[in-house]
This record gives structure tokens, C-alpha cells and sequence, in this order.
């Protein structure tokens, strides 16, 4: 296999947290030994065979590991061109790639000893993982999600109250993701002696941006070996969509050195770049420190942290993982925008053409393989990460079609 | 060089005294009551302030502090709105220390190296910063040993022996000492074992203890006189502040700062 010369990604991020000039930790001093006492957990289960067996082991027959490589040739032929390979986080346990994370987390909690697990949520979709996760392993969950969040997401904060966990209602700011995160940490810094932060994205200051990354890295390795086995070689570009970026920095990190793959982050364009109501922090944004480290941000020139807007509510939040901000610096990865509307068109086409409902969030990152792939030749492969499956996005999609379908009587 | 903070802590020693710090969210409730409010708490007491910079996502703070930053950010305060209420107050307030204090995003903003330097040309003596901890404050304490601004940092009942060490290399000034694990906000009690955490904290450094999160009255301030050298305090003046049952906003804030100071005479050290 062809490696790159020059700076090998697998070095970073550095002993501080970075990945060049982002990431690093920027959190109040009581939660500095706390990151600490994380890192060195993780540093060790690394190498702890009992844990890597653990967490292989629940993988496979509690998260349903492997998931599949599915060829959409229906998908194909419908916009022509690229060939589409669908990597099927959907069909892991709870719906979502975000369980690959829980999981590792929450045996390095019962790890560190602490029995009390706090996380925030945007979709409900990692609210739901961590849910799952310690209803399994016996451990109080409380999970933080912004009002506005909880209304359109009514069906996953329903299924998180039957796994056990209480679910906070958050307020303030824009009662979304962002402020969930906001109150999580309040939380974790009163109650760091006991509480394990489950953070579901790849942000946030170090460690977690690397533990993150490693726990969804099992997407890439895997879809990696189902191409080279369905294709006999590895895809053209690798797609995902990019909110926090866990999916897309577990589908990406197997790629990384092999240059000649292209990587595509598809972040949430919302009502348009133009008009400031989006959530797209790589391509509209520029750097500063949210939730603990420095990356790309949607900020005034004050350096006030902006509102942000996305149909998916998993998308909605203002910053993104320190390492997409390095690697879109580096141009190792490149990021695009998609609005709202064009990731509902996506959404029904996947329903139509393959019989699979996919989440808002990936459609974002289906809506730009619609655009690219007639441009591409038969031969190209598109792989995809279809990160979660559509059923608590039903009813805000027949909104918006009905909205649209409003719109349209009224022009007539 | 002597700074206004060295000479604030010897007088406080001369007298006797523990030091009150006050912490004003600069635009709460407004620019102009701020600008009241500052040279008024001193006249009752108060021996150095805090200029609260108001931020969009403040994680440290508790419930009173996020509302009160609300409002400032409702009436479009900024970082370079609270630089202008500093130089403003520098002149009315010749000798008093004032510290900016705010969320490092609007620092970053600003940039660095503008900011120390606006800082002292404003007549700001420090700035506390506390979502940066030593391991990413180089810009910053760089940038402020050039421009002659004092790096003030936490140190957390939580935080290390190690940790205590590296906090106290880049800190000048003087130490704050986080009370208690837990956001900012007013609270009934300290917490019992703060003297182990001070003594703890005095090993690493010769700086002066500030003890602030949740000092609320002077018994507070009087138990902090012990074994610090000063008492910060926000949320219990915010909340007074704010909803006292009489007086305007300025009279509010000076009788609740004149009750705590009856904590602050007469200091009786335990070593």
C-alpha cells in the first residue's frame, strides 16, 4: 500500500492534546486532573488485553460488529455515474455509529471506578448510546439536551427514559447542543470525583478528541477491508457528514495515509452560508476555543460564540473536533456545506430507491454524493457513511414537506 | 517593580485586614450603574475588582453569573467595552487594583499581544482567565510579563501536587483558590476542609491566597482571613445586585459589601 511521505497523521495528536495548532485542553483547573486521570485510563487500557477483549466481545454480539458495506446500486443508477458503497452504522445496536463510543467509554469508566455517567445530546442519538451503555452495565445515567433538541427529537428522549436515564432539560442559550454541552461540564466540574463525562463527539479538550476518534476508528478499519474485499481496492473518496465529527474521524482515520483517497466532510448548510442560519463551522467559521479546545468556530468578531442552525439536530452546534479543523488546514480532507432542503431530497431518495430511512444527518452527506457522483466515471466508489438511520427524523421530515408542499399552493 | 496588587496586599498586612475582592460583570445591569457601582464598593470596603467580561458559553459559572452575563451581552458589552469601563475607572480609582476576568475565546479574538497591551494602556493590573490553565497559557503569559500585566490563575481543591507547582510557575500577582469543586455561585457553607487544600495550596508559592466560589457573608470572609490573604466574591454581590427589597441597585451593593467587610477586620491567622 502506498503511504505518504512527510508527516504521518498517525502521530497526532501530540502529549498536550494537539493536532498542529488545534485541540489542547481549555477547561477550568478543577477538571485538569480529572482529563489526566482519563488519559492515563485510556494510555492503559490500550495495552490491557482484558479490556480489548471486553469491548471486542460486546462489540460483536451487543452491538451487532461488523456492520455492513452495502453496494446502493439501486442509489447508483437512480443519479448515474459513481458507484455508492453504504457503510451501515445504522444497523448498529441503538441505531447509530454512536454506541462504538459509548461502549469504549463506559468500560473506562467502570475502569476509573466512577458509577455515575453524565452526557449531552443533540440528536438523542448518543444520549441514547450512553442510555443504552449503562442501563447494560449498571451505572446512573444523566443526560443533558437542549429544549428545543428535545422537542424535535421527542421519540429518542422517550426511548432514553425507558433505558433508565434521567434527561435534564437545558435552556439556556440556544437550547440546543451547545448549551447541553454547556451544562454537562457545570455538572462534571461539581461532581468530578464521581461523574464520568460521556462525551459523544470528537471534541472537547483532550483526551477526548483522541479516545473518540479510536473508539469510532472501528468504522474505517472495517469498511477499509469490506471495500478491498467487495471492490478488490480501496474507495475513491470517503464521505461523511461533520457536526462534532465523530462519524467522519472514525471512517476517515483508516484513510488517512493513503493519499490518493479523497476525504469529504459534508457539514450543515442549514437556510444558506449567506444568511448566517447554519451550523457549517469548517467553511464558514474560523478559529477559536469552544468546549475546551481550540478548532474552527461560528463566532462574531467579539469572539461570542454564534447560534446556529440545522435541520438535524445532530448537526446543530457551532464548533468541530480539533483534528477536522487540522486536516482541513493541512488539506489532507476537504469540507462542503449542504442545506437543509437538499438533505431532505436525499433523505426520501435513499427511502425510495434502497428501502433504507436514513438519519438527517448522513443525508446531508448523501445530498453531496447526489451532486458528485454524475460527475464522476462508472469505475469511481463512493464510500459513505450512512452513520445513523432515520426513524426519529420521520416527523420533522413531513414537516418540511409540508411546509414546502405550502409553499408551493401558495405560488400557484 | 511594585505593582497596585503588591502594595493593595502589603497595606491590607499593615492593617490587619483580609482583602476583599469584588467581581462586577462589566454591564450589569448596565454600563453606566457599573461605572457607579465600582467606586462605591470600594467607599464600602471592597480593596480590588474584578471587571467581569460577559461571554455567550461561560462553563465555569453558576446560574447568577450566567444571567448576569446575559444581560451585559443584551446591552452589546464586549471585551473592548470592558477595557474602555477599566480606563474609565482607572481614573477615578487611582490606586485601586482592577482585574479583567473572562473566558479566553474573546481574548483570542481580540488577539493576545493587543490585548495585554490595551490592558495596561487602559490601567488594568491583571487578567484571570479561567478556562486557561498553565499547560496553554504561553501566549498569554507572554504576552503580559512584556506589556507589565499580572497572570492571576486557579488552583482547584482537585488540582495536583504537580499541577498546584505548574499553576504557580506561570502565576504573578496572587493565587486564586477555587473554594470548592463546582461552578461559581453563592453557597450557605464553605467547605470543611479548605484549610487542608490552603496549606496545601501555601507550600507551592510566596504569593498571596485569594479564596473565592461561593463566599457569601462575613462569617465567610472572617474563616477565609485564617489562612488566606483574601476573599473573593461574585454571586452573592450579583444577587444582591440584583434583587435586593430596597435602595437602587448602588445602594444595595454597598450595604451588602459594608456587611461582609465586618468580616475582614481585626484578621486573626491560623498558621
Amino acid at each position: 500500500m502506498a503511504r505518504s511521505a512527510g508527516v504521518s497523521y498517525e502521530t497526532l495528536p501530540d502529549a498536550g492534546g494537539h493536532f498542529g495548532e488545534f485541540g489542547g485542553k481549555f477547561v477550568p483547573e478543577t477538571l485538569m486532573a480529572a482529563l489526566e486521570e482519563l488519559e492515563q485510563a485510556f494510555e492503559d487500557s490500550k495495552t490491557d488485553a482484558d479490556f480489548q477483549r471486553e469491548l471486542d466481545d460486546l462489540s460483536r454480539h451487543y452491538a451487532g460488529r461488523p456492520t455492513p458495506l452495502y453496494h446502493a446500486r439501486n442509489l447508483s443508477r437512480e443519479i448515474g455515474g459513481a458507484q455508492i458503497y453504504l457503510k451501515r452504522e445504522d444497523l448498529a445496536h441503538t441505531g447509530a455509529h454512536k454506541i462504538n463510543n459509548a461502549l469504549g467509554q463506559g468500560l473506562l469508566a467502570q475502569r476509573m471506578g466512577k458509577r455515575r455517567i453524565i452526557a449531552e445530546t443533540g440528536a438523542g442519538q448518543h444520549g441514547v448510546a450512553a442510555a443504552t451503555v449503562c442501563a447494560m452495565l449498571g451505572m446512573e445515567c444523566i443526560v443533558y439536551m437542549g429544549e428545543e433538541d428535545m422537542r424535535r427529537q421527542a421519540p429518542n428522549v422517550f426511548r432514553m427514559k425507558l433505558l433508565g436515564a434521567t434527561i435534564v432539560s437545558v435552556a439556556s442559550g440556544s437550547r440546543t447542543l451547545k448549551d447541553a454541552i454547556n451544562e454537562a461540564i457545570r455538572d462534571w466540574v461539581t461532581n468530578v470525583a464521581t461523574t464520568h463525562y460521556l462525551l459523544g463527539s470528537a471534541v472537547g479538550p483532550h483526551p477526548y478528541p483522541l479516545l473518540v476518534r479510536d473508539f469510532q476508528s472501528v468504522i474505517g478499519r472495517e469498511a477499509r477491508g469490506q471495500m478491498l474485499e467487495q471492490t478488490g481496492r480501496l474507495p475513491d473518496y470517503a464521505i461523511a457528514c461533520v457536526g462534532g465529527g465523530s462519524n467522519a474521524i472514525g471512517l476517515f482515520s483508516a484513510f488517512i495515509d493513503d493519499r490518493y483517497v479523497k476525504l469529504i466532510g459534508v457539514e450543515a448548510g442549514g437556510l444558506g452560508l449567506s444568511g448566517g442560519r447554519h451550523a457549517a463551522s469548517l467553511v464558514a467559521g474560523s478559529v477559536g476555543v469552544l468546549h475546551g479546545a481550540k478548532s474552527f468556530v461560528l463566532q462574531d468578531e467579539a469572539g461570542l460564540i454564534n447560534e446556529t442552525h440545522s435541520i438535524s439536530a445532530g448537526l446543530d452546534y457551532p464548533g468541530v473536533g480539533p483534528e477536522h479543523s487540522y486536516l482541513k488546514a493541512s488539506g489532507r480532507a476537504s469540507y462542503v456545506a449542504v442545506e437543509d432542503d437538499r438533505a431532505v431530497d436525499a433523505f426520501q431518495l435513499l427511502c425510495r430507491t434502497e428501502g433504507i430511512i436514513p438519519a438527517l444527518e448522513p443525508s446531508h452527506a448523501l445530498a453531496y454524493v447526489a451532486d458528485l457522483a454524475p460527475t464522476l466515471p462508472s469505475g469511481t466508489t463512493l464510500l459513505v457513511n450512512l452513520s445513523g438511520r432515520g426513524d426519529k427524523d420521520v416527523e420533522t421530515v413531513a414537516k418540511a414537506l409540508e411546509a414546502k408542499a405550502s409553499v408551493r399552493t401558495d405560488a400557484r | 517593580m511594585k505593582t497596585r496588587i503588591d502594595d493593595s496586599f502589603a497595606m491590607l498586612e499593615a492593617r490587619g485586614r483580609t482583602g476583599l475582592i469584588a467581581y462586577l460583570t462589566v454591564g450589569f445591569p448596565d454600563v453606566e450603574t457599573t461605572l457607579r457601582l465600582a467606586p462605591a464598593i470600594v467607599e464600602a470596603g471592597v480593596d480590588m475588582i474584578e471587571l467581569g467580561v460577559p461571554y455567550s458559553d461561560p462553563l465555569a459559572d453558576g446560574v447568577t453569573i450566567q444571567r448576569s452575563s446575559q444581560v451585559a451581552l443584551r446591552n452589546g458589552v464586549t471585551l473592548q467595552t470592558c477595557l474602555e469601563v477599566c480606563g474609565t475607572l482607572r481614573k477615578q480609582l487611582p490606586l485601586v487594583p482592577l482585574l479583567l476576568m473572562g473566558y479566553y475565546n474573546p481574548i483570542l479574538a481580540y488577539g493576545i499581544d493587543a490585548f495585554a497591551r490595551e490592558a495596561v494602556a487602559r490601567g488594568a493590573d491583571g487578567v484571570i482567565v479561567p478556562d486557561l490553565p498553565p499547560e496553554e497559557a504561553a501566549p498569554l503569559v507572554g504576552a503580559s510579563r512584556a506589556s507589565g500585566l499580572e497572570t492571576i490563575f486557579l488552583i482547584a481543591p482537585t488540582s495536583t501536587d504537580r499541577r498546584m507547582e505548574a499553576v504557580c510557575r506561570v502565576a504573578s500577582g496572587f493565587v486564586y483558590c477555587v473554594s470548592v469543586a463546582g461552578t461559581t455561585g453563592a453557597r450557605e457553607q464553605l467547605p470543611p476542609d479548605l484549610a487542608i487544600f490552603l496549606d496545601r495550596v501555601r507550600r507551592h508559592t510566596s504569593l498571596p491566597l485569594a479564596v473565592g466560589f461561593g463566599v457569601s457573608d462575613a462569617a465567610h470572609v472572617r474563616e477565609i482571613g485564617r489562612r488566606a490573604e483574601a476573599a473573593i466574591f461574585a454571586s452573592a454581590l450579583i444577587d444582591a445586585i440584583a434583587k435586593g427589597s430596597s435602595g437602587d441597585h448602588v445602594e444595595r451593593a454597598s450595604r451588602f459589601v459594608a456587611e461582609l467587610a465586618r468580616g475582614a477586620d481585626n484578621r486573626v491567622r491560623s498558621r
